[in-house]
């Protein structure tokens, strides 16, 4: 029993940090499916976490939160097309671009608004997304075995931690049983013959890229005001890279991908765990190892030693209508 | 990776543009100043004095230009064979653990002038071996370097944090650190140099790497374009189809000039650990890497560019550090801002300028021949 609880509460920390993986993973797959690399998932999150922990403090609502971080993610997206899009630039470069300004801005700006080194102020309970606890949890929760299962796993995440999961199946109807889904898919990778089919591409990559927007501000917002109750200089911590992995990883198909960000979450929960546990036979538990497992694993994938993972046939390169 | 163009004079394409480009992103960096309600002319002053108004202020301007010339080159090599090498963080750190394992282990055994060439030399074989499995991978097995170099900059911090804090930190220690070097394995600081010649000048961190930075620009210069290799690199990085039919394999370029690459961004653990701190440590690299790209990106990946661009980066992080001082409410972080818009504006929007210049240049080229038609 008490195995069965740790095993509960482990994988219920693995939810949490897979939450905003799921997220950011989904919003990669929408960029990357329309051939538009994205490694700027990174900065679009951390620009959303600033500006809904900043909005959330200004106003004391949660949703205005979730807007203003939607808008401010929406708005690198934009950037970042009117970049590879309209521009023909450097996917990669224009990404990279965005990762750094965005670090740098969040905490000018952070210390300009609110003077506490980058911090935004902590915000109290009714300007965050709080967990939810599902009807009849405690009641259900005194049940043996199944009952802990519904009140530790299940219940008590917050509202965009539901929303995370949902965006995975959503996510994979839109993009394999929708006709947007299969003109984002299309553009991806023949984007001449989504031209000649009289289809713009850059209007389906721009709308690509701005879901892609989308999905990274609610990832963000979830980090600053649902999972914490403020906004940290460099919160998001590379897990905008993560996602980027978990997305390759699950060879840019949605569930395929929600099981990376699961088991990345998994290993980020066991690792916790695990500080400085003595474990038999090996000694003291190799966190460092284990923390490092998702990117070794996503190299060894990347490498052909685990399958093969094939992107988007137009991935990272610019259209060019012949004239 | 660079566009060469008929339309456009020589000049407007090597100087003209990359100014326009550089004038935007600091426009842009401005109208965040003056949006914070900051003076940008008062910020701007900050920095230059902050950079160059006094002895130390250039020292360590010109110590920071030192990293950044090892990424900036780093990149630019990798850019020549046209692959995007974003590892450079890792590359550093990977290449800087060479430099500690070689002085720990040689330094109560070797005199200075064995061991400084040892340890430089080992900051290359680590660097260059933390870049060469991500080449080796794209070149055999199709992965591709962005990512992998993306995913071994988390591995090698992983791995740095592992070894600090099991295998060098000090008994007794809090801090992860390794003890410090033996005096023999110190570069010399340019203080102490001047000193030996008889002149005064204030300490700063500044040291001998910087000499073997500027000789790593000549290398890399003649490596690039005045070698059977360089050649090669460019001819793969132009065009892989037309290199194969020339009889070059690519993918042998591709790791070699990944190697390369590792290894120039693994001297930034030379000028910072033998140079500067005299330990092994966590996070000397502190994003050096990073600013390589838009060194690289700015200096058009030209050894002359780029030594141009580390003066301007290494000004604006040392004159960043200053702004903090100065005016209350601005960071180093606004540093951070301008390299995010150089990135964009040089990179990402590097031809965003370019149609409208084509379209006046071919005006006035039109118009140049109607007036001479009317001459003749």
């Amino acid at each position: 029993m008490e195995h069965w609880l740790t095993l509960l509460l482990t994988l219920d920390a693995t939810l949490r940090v897979a939450a905003p993986l799921m997220l950011a993973a989904m919003a990669g797959l929408f960029s990357e499916r329309s051939g538009v690399i994205d490694i700027g998932l990174e900065g679009k999150m951390l620009g959303a976490a600033f500006a809904a922990a900043a909005a959330a403090s200004y106003t004391g609502s949660p949703w205005a939160g979730l807007g203003c971080g939607i808008l401010v993610s929406v708005g690198l997206a934009l950037i970042h097309g009117f970049a590879c899009i309209t521009h023909r630039g450097e996917h990669v470069v224009s990404g990279v671009a965005l990762n750094v300004l965005v670090a740098g801005l969040t905490i000018v700006l952070g210390i300009a608004w609110f003077s506490r080194g980058g911090q935004t102020p902590s915000l109290p309970d009714e300007a965050r997304f709080l967990p939810i606890i599902l009807p009849g949890a405690e009641a259900i929760g005194q049940l043996p075995v199944i009952g802990p299962l519904y009140q530790e796993l299940l219940s008590g995440h917050n509202l965009l931690g539901y929303v995370a999961l949902l965006t995975v199946p959503l996510t994979w109807w839109i993009v394999f049983h929708t006709r947007f889904g299969l003109r984002i898919r299309a553009v991806g990778e023949a984007p001449n013959a989504v031209d000649t089919a009289g289809i713009s591409v850059a209007g389906l990559r721009y709308s690509a890229v701005i879901c892609a927007g989308l999905l990274c501000g609610i990832a963000g917002t979830y980090l600053s005001i649902g999972q914490n109750a403020s906004f940290l200089p460099h919160m998001t911590a590379g897990q905008g890279y993560i996602a980027l992995a978990a997305l390759i990883f699950g060879k840019w198909r949605p569930f395929m991908a929600f099981a990376a960000c699961l088991l990345f979450g998994f290993l980020d929960a066991v690792a916790v765990r695990l500080q400085g546990v003595d474990l038999p036979f090996i000694g003291e538990a190799p966190v460092q190892l284990i923390q490092a497992l998702p990117y070794i694993l996503t190299v060894i994938l990347l490498a052909g030693f685990i399958g093969k993972a094939t992107a988007p046939k137009a991935l990272g390169v610019p259209y060019v209508k012949e004239r | 990776m660079a566009v060469s163009s008929d339309t456009l004079p020589r000049w407007v394409d090597v100087l003209a543009i990359p100014l326009i480009n550089l004038t935007l992103a600091f426009l842009a960096a401005g109208l965040i100043v003056l949006a914070v309600g900051e003076s940008p002319v008062e910020v701007l002053l900050v920095l230059i004095n902050g950079a160059f108004g006094f002895q130390e202020a250039i020292g360590y301007t010109l110590y920071y230009a030192t990293n950044f010339i090892f990424t900036g080159l780093a990149v630019s090599v990798a850019f020549h064979a046209g692959l995007f090498n974003i590892g450079g963080e890792g590359q550093a750190y990977i290449g800087g653990l060479g430099v500690g394992l070689v002085c720990l282990w040689l330094d109560p055994y070797l005199p200075g002038f064995v061991l400084i060439p040892l340890a430089v030399l080992a900051a290359a074989a680590f660097g260059g071996f933390w870049a060469f499995i991500p080449g080796w991978l794209q070149a055999y097995r199709g992965s591709h370097v962005v990512i992998t170099t993306i995913m071994f900059n988390f591995i090698a911090a992983s791995l740095m944090v592992y070894l600090m804090v099991n295998v060098f930190i000090q008994p007794g220690q809090m801090s992860p650190e390794s003890r410090e070097f033996a005096e023999s394995a110190w570069l010399p600081f340019a203080h102490e140099v001047a000193g030996w010649a008889g002149v005064q000048i204030t300490p700063s961190p500044l040291n001998l790497s910087l000499v073997w930075a500027l000789i790593c620009c000549v290398a890399v210069w003649l490596l690039i374009w005045k070698t059977r290799w360089g050649y090669e690199i460019r001819t793969v990085g132009f065009n892989e189809a037309a290199a194969i039919y020339a009889g070059i394999d690519p993918k042998k370029v591709i790791v070699l000039a990944m190697c390369i690459s590792g290894g120039l961004a693994g001297f930034v653990g030379v000028n910072e650990l033998i140079g500067v701190q005299h330990r092994l440590m966590l996070d000397f690299t502190a994003g050096y890497g990073f600013t390589g790209i838009a060194v690289a990106l700015m200096g058009r990946n030209h050894p002359f560019g780029i030594v141009l661009a580390s003066l301007l980066f290494g000004a604006l992080y040392q004159g960043g550090a200053e702004l903090a001082f100065e005016i209350p409410g601005m960071t180093r972080d606004m540093v951070v801002v301008i390299q995010g818009l150089v990135i964009l504006f040089s990179g990402a929007l590097a031809l965003m300028v370019r149609p409208p210049l084509e379209r006046l240049f071919r005006k006035r080229m039109l118009a140049l021949a109607a007036a001479r038609a009317m001459e003749g």
